[in-house]
């Protein structure tokens, strides 16, 4: 059975995937993830879960294209820019 | 209590050596890693505690002749490739260690007691390593006859204050004779053991006196 083993680096950020482990039941999986990922004083805590209940979602279709929905889809940057320009030319 | 000291630090040394022979040859990788990160803290162990006995760790721990280790014959014994034997000593080693930890923990000295209580919070995980095979395998014959076979050197590892408790524990079939146990006592070491002397202290010896 495969575990995910979820990293955190010090107490108070935010966990992040760090690998798996092989192990037959939840005490092998929490001991070999202890040893692996945590051996080396690396790790504040880990979150150990079978990977059969990473529940997961990629199902992300843009069909027509709205990229206005995506936070990437607005290029405040060269709007800002622009702008800047505007006003340093004092065309309000 | 310094010649105590000094056995549990040679246990701890001469086991870590063997387990670490699992290195890269475990039956799985995840194993392979726990084992090999056990042993090293094993051998850890018995630095900090040669250092708590002499200024100079590596001369106690490579500069004896076989003949003065105190080192118990269950440590000392080769098991590779024989998995089943492996598991059992590191059981019963954890069970025996444990009991002899606790009254370390309760020792006058705060040098002693302090390294103990260190050292224990480390021992808890192999406990927890050695608990999950024991449950594993407590029902496979190969495993349940080297736990018996390893028992008496068990018996003759611990203190005797600590008999009736591994016995109460681990229920073998018959308890080991006196004539059996003086035959596996500290001072006596087990086959293998000037084999594995040799290897561990072949690189030292090769350049004597030589700053490393």
């Amino acid at each position: 059975m495969i575990y995910e083993v979820f990293r955190q680096e010090r107490k108070g950020v935010a966990f992040e995937h760090a690998g798996s482990v092989v192990a037959p039941d939840e005490g092998f999986a929490r001991a070999y993830a202890h040893e692996q990922y945590g051996r080396r004083g690396e790790s504040a805590a880990l979150w150990v879960v079978p990977r059969d209940a990473v529940m997961e979602v990629e199902d992300f279709v843009d069909e027509l294209n709205r990229n206005y929905h995506r936070v990437d889809g607005y290029s405040l940057k060269a709007k800002l820019a622009e702008a800047r320009a505007r006003a340093a030319a004092g065309d309000r | 209590m310094r010649e105590q000291l000094l056995a549990i630090a040679d246990d701890e040394l001469v086991l870590g050596w063997r387990d670490s022979e699992w290195t890269g040859i475990a039956p799985v990788l995840e194993e392979d890693v726990a084992f090999s990160s056990i042993a090293q803290n094993e051998i850890g162990h018995a630095r900090a505690i040669y250092r708590l006995l002499s200024e100079d760790a590596d001369a106690l721990a490579f500069d004896r002749a076989p003949e003065e280790y105190r080192s118990s014959q269950l440590v000392e014994l080769r098991f590779v490739p024989d998995w089943a034997r492996t598991i059992a000593r590191r059981v019963l080693y954890e069970a025996a260690d444990e009991l002899r930890l606790r009254r370390l923990m309760a020792s006058d000295d705060p040098a002693v007691a302090g390294l103990a209580a260190k050292i224990d919070r480390e021992e808890a995980y192999h406990r927890m390593h050695a608990e999950l095979w024991h449950e594993r395998l407590r029902d496979e014959p190969r495993y349940l006859a080297a736990v018996d076979e390893l028992f008496p050197y068990t018996l003759a590892m611990a203190e005797p204050d600590d008999h009736e408790s591994l016995i109460a524990r681990f229920e073998p079939k018959t308890v080991a004779s006196n004539t059996v146990l003086q035959a596996h006592a500290r001072g006596s070491h087990a086959d293998g053991w000037s084999e594995l002397w040799e290897e561990m202290t072949e690189v030292r010896r090769s350049v004597p006196g030589a700053t490393w």
